[in-house]
């Protein structure tokens, strides 16, 4: 039968398949020796002592040297597949550091990603090949799951909190998305699909998606319209710790614990601040639990990361028509804030916007402030549509 | 062909056994005797595995084609929930403990009934009650959580009966605590003279091992199930984080319950197995003690790997390492059961009784199931495989092709003992090669499903899935045939099956001594043990005897 309708293996299109494939032949090389030899031993003795051939059995107590060796064999074997397997679990859990990001948002029964560049789309995720992507996810509602098996990636995305998958895709094409948890009536509906893509493409397609204005920059909206600058001012004497460069690094709490900060930790300082204490800090801030929904939590996430300018005050007060920190039209603009020369700090991650020469060229010359209050202006393309999808430039 | 055979042509029923001690249905209701309360159990979950079954049937028909046909989304997620709920909790748990068990422990160490008499009763009606529950819920619109019942969905997403689904469950649960600790009890204190632990058939062993776990585990289940019913009704913050609660907390009570049920529900067919195969062998058992201490290695090591069905669930990658590496662990004592009995056939005489058919179609479809584990177990592909087919595929082999089978060996097995009767051999055999054939065909697709993808729980699925689950639904139809086989011919044989007599197939075990159908305090005298279990040698000298 022809394999396209009859495929017994999946589709290999990142760069951890193989390694998981690779560890999975094993194991079904050892399954298929044990149940072979079972099997076999089994068939022969039925047959050799069956009672008319074998009539008077001969009894065996049993052989402890036979114990000792059917229980070592199997736990030295065992033992084998567990570290293997727990290395191959080691990369699957930890992106590379060059990975971009994409957030994803599952809710019954649909998905919505958003990339950093301040495209949105739904059931549709377009990632470009050979970059690694790291997924940030998070559920409106129940427990939903990740899965492309096509890039043996998978995570339950879970309501109140964050969790991490990762991928680099090795090929162009589209690939399934699963919902893998079950999350009431229309599980089965909640798939949607992968579109992995050139770079090029992909650069074409993001210019396509119809953002207006970049994640960070909606954050940093919502970052003033909370009201957060009245503490978070940047100064030395303000009564909220400087947010710039605290993505990435270690933090010290107030009971010297020394706390990593990430998606997850930005998150619970803004919905439960009292969890931990920043070093020197008193425990002051309010709970933003319940006023802001998971799509601004993400912006204020990307916009704190975009925080990354060295010695330069935080000016935000209570002025929302402010000039934006350093980085943020920058990112609107597409450059690549990793680049050396545009950044005296290393930001740990960047954005889902490719390195463009094009682009870094304006951006070198002076920001241009009054592009973030009117958002998506200039380079948007000629339809403003919300929608992630362009059209024609799909792929084989 | 089979040992029956050879017994003397005119057998006669005995006069008094206990299913001529009384007839009218308060004999039935109210009887204290572990005998009939084993009946009444052995009734009460053939009509819950028929229904069980039933829904399986639709479920399969559902998935012949990707597209939806015959039913809704919503009744399909029923359908899977209510064959969950009702296969785990109303089937396997109380089926061969509350069955076979019930029936025969007392009998192996020569009791007269088991501890506590009323308490026994007591679990089948606390069990019965339970069922009334669930079962109401199903009634009343069904009930959609999956038998997992992760929450949030549970407490906040839907509007069906959970609660009342949930309260049966624990209710039930109870009836599982009550039996485990007659058993506990019973073995301990009224083995009779002689019979000392490591003389204890290895079914006894099994069923300790399986007794303590449901006393330990089941209670963890009922506080799970009453948070789950708080949370719903009273919107008590436990679960879900809307309203401060851990979704995830849930997985990990859950767990630490289901996953030791996983061996409350295959650890009795061990102990089957290790009658059955050194029956038709006609040998002692191979490693005696090694079967016997992997029972209870199995035991206290599967308190220890609950989280292992939550690789994917975000806990940390430290805990992950330590669950992934007690995972692998407990196989090895699974692994050691496997090669003994398989080594006990070794220079065996080996008869082909149905029993010994289903216990061999146990060995091979435990050792897949088993080995299957391995993947899941093993972190670098459970992140890929989790929650797939390759999930259901492998605990049907070890549910299905282990304790079912197991179930159906020590039925058969014990049949005429229950009974009275034989079953009749030639429609029993090609059952359990029917089965076998038919359980392969089912559930062997469902592991390449899962690999390629295809995720649990999907009453809709992507079309190039379709020819694999063609091949499953197709071998779910021959596997029917199998298992609706022996309604027929069992029932046929109490009334037309040969007269068995005490021992029809020679076995060793004193529940072999007494009479078939035992009388009503099985024994007529304490018997006393002189001798080690599977003690065949003497056994086949009489035998030789006799013939
Ligand atoms: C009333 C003053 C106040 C307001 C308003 C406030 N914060 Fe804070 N914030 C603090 C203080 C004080 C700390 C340090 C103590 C702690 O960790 O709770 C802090 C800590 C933090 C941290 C952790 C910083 C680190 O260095 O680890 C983050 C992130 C943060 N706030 C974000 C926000 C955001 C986003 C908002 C607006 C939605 C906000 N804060 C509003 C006072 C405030
Ligand atoms: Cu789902
Ligand atoms: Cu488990």
């Amino acid at each position: 039968m022809l394999p396209q309708y009859f495929p017994l293996f999946p589709e290999s299109a990142s760069t951890l398949s193989p390694r998981v494939d690779a560890l999975f032949f094993f194991i079904f090389g050892v399954t298929i020796f044990f149940t072979v030899l079972v099997a076999l031993l089994i068939c022969v003795f039925a047959v050799k002592y069956r009672k008319d051939k074998h009539p008077v059995p001969v009894q065996i107590h049993g052989s402890i040297p036979l114990e000792i060796f059917w229980t070592l064999v199997p736990l030295g074997i065992a033992m084998v597949i567990f570290a293997w397997g727990a290395v191959l679990f080691f990369q699957e859990k930890h992106p590379p550091k060059s990975s971009m990001d994409i957030y994803g948002v599952g809710k019954q029964w649909m998905w919505k990603f958003q990339h950093p560049g301040g495209q949105r789309e739904i059931n549709n995720l377009h990632v470009p090949v050979g970059r690694p992507v790291r997924m940030t996810l998070i559920s409106q509602d129940v427990i939903h799951d990740f899965f492309v098996p096509a890039f043996r990636a998978q995570m339950d995305v879970i309501p109140g909190r964050y969790t991490y998958t990762w991928f680099e895709a090795t090929k162009p094409g589209v690939y399934h998305l699963f919902c893998n948890q079950y999350c009431g009536t229309k599980h089965s509906g909640m798939v949607g699909e992968v579109t992995a893509m050139s770079p090029d493409d992909y650069e074409a397609w993001l210019r396509g998606a119809g953002a207006f204005g970049s994640l960070a920059t909606h954050g940093q909206n919502v970052f003033a319209s909370m009201g957060c600058p009245t503490c978070h001012t940047g100064a030395d004497n303000a009564r909220g710790p400087n947010l710039y460069n605290i993505y990435g690094r270690m933090e010290r709490m107030s009971d010297n614990r020394l706390v990593h900060v990430d998606e997850s930790y930005i998150r619970e300082s803004i919905l439960n601040p009292s969890a931990k204490i920043v070093y020197g800090f008193q425990n002051i801030m309010p709970t933003f639990q319940g006023q802001l929904n998971e799509d601004e939590m993400i912006e204020l996430i990307e916009y704190i990361k975009s925080l990354t300018y060295n010695g330069q005050l935080l000016q935000l007060q209570t002025n929302t028509q402010q000039e934006p920190p350093v980085n943020l039209d920058k990112i609107q603009k597409g450059v690549d804030v990793m680049q050396p020369g545009t950044n005296t700090t290393p930001m740990p991650r960047t954005s889902a916007v490719p390195v463009t020469q094009e682009a870094q060229e304006p951006s070198t010359a002076e920001p241009a402030p009054r592009q973030v209050v009117v958002p998506g202006k200039q380079k948007a393309p000629a339809k403003p549509s919300t929608t992630a999808r362009p059209k024609g430039e799909q792929h084989p | 062909m089979s040992t029956a055979t050879q017994v003397p042509a005119a057998l006669e029923m005995p006069r008094d056994t206990y299913l001529n001690a009384g007839y009218g249905v308060k004999s039935w209701f109210l009887t204290k005797d572990h005998k009939r309360i084993a009946i009444l159990y052995l009734v009460s979950i053939t009509m819950f595995f028929l229904f069980g079954g039933l829904m399986a049937v639709l479920i399969r028909l559902e998935l012949l084609t990707p597209a939806p046909d015959l039913f809704q989304s919503d009744t399909y997620n029923k359908l899977f929930t209510m064959h969950g709920i009702t296969m785990v909790f109303f089937f396997l748990v109380p089926s061969i403990p509350a069955t076979l068990g019930n029936f025969v422990l007392p009998m192996m160490i020569g009791a007269r009934d088991l501890a506590f008499p009323k308490v026994n009763l007591a679990s089948w009606y606390i069990f019965m009650i339970g069922a009334c529950f669930t079962f109401s819920a199903y009634i009343s619109g069904g009930v959609d959580t999956g038998w997992t019942f992760y929450t949030p969905l549970s407490t906040s997403y839907l509007n069906t009966h959970v609660v009342a689904a949930a309260l049966g469950i624990m209710i039930a649960g109870f009836a599982s605590i009550f039996t485990g600790l007659n058993f506990i009890v019973t073995t301990h204190r009224m083995r009779a003279p002689g019979m000392t632990w490591f003389r204890l058939p290895l079914f006894v062993w099994s069923m300790y091992a399986v007794s303590l776990v449901q006393v330990l585990a089941t209670p963890v289940l009922a506080i799970t199930l009453i948070l789950v019913a708080l949370e719903r009704g009273f919107h008590i913050g436990i679960f879900n984080p809307q309203l401060g609660g851990d979704p995830v907390l849930f997985q990990h009570m859950f767990w630490f319950y289901s996953h030791p049920a996983v061996y409350i529900m295959i650890l009795p067919g061990f102990g089957v197995i290790s009658e059955v195969i050194p029956c038709f062998s006609r040998k002692r058992i191979f490693g005696y003690s090694a079967v016997a201490f992997s029972s209870v290695a199995i035991g206290v090591f599967g308190f220890l790997v609950w989280a292992h069905h939550m690789f994917a669930a975000g806990i940390s990658t430290y805990s992950a390492l330590v669950f992934s590496l007690l995972s692998f662990i407990i196989a090895i004592p699974s692994a050691i059961k496997v090669f003994n009995w398989t080594a006990t056939m070794y220079k065996g005489s080996i008869h082909f009784n149905t029993p010994m058919l289903y216990a061999l179609a146990f060995i091979g479809l435990f050792t897949i199931g088993g080995l299957t584990g391995l993947f899941l177990a093993c972190l670098g592909i459970d992140m890929h495989v989790t929650a797939t087919y390759f999930v259901v595929a492998h605990f049907h082999y070890v549910m299905v092709g282990g304790m079912l089978v197991a179930y159906l060996a020590g039925l058969h097995f014990w049949w005429p003992k229950m009974t009275g009767r034989m079953y009749p051999e030639p429609p029993a055999q090609l059952s359990a090669l029917i089965t076998f054939i038919g359980f392969n065909i089912t559930f062997f697709p469902q592991f390449v499903l899962g690999y390629m993808g295809m995720p649990r729980r999907y009453h809709t699925y992507p079309p190039e899935f379709q020819v694999l689950n063609v091949l499953s639904t197709a071998g779910a139809s021959v596997l029917a045939v199998g298992l609706l086989l022996p309604m027929f011919y069992l029932l046929w044989s109490l009334k037309y099956g040969e007269i068995a007599g005490n021992n029809p197939y020679r076995a060793t075990g004193l529940e072999w001594q007494t009479e078939s159908p035992p009388p009503m305090h099985n024994f007529h005298e304490t018997p006393i043990v002189t001798q080690e279990a599977y003690d065949y040698e003497s056994m086949n000298e009489e035998e030789v005897v006799i013939g």
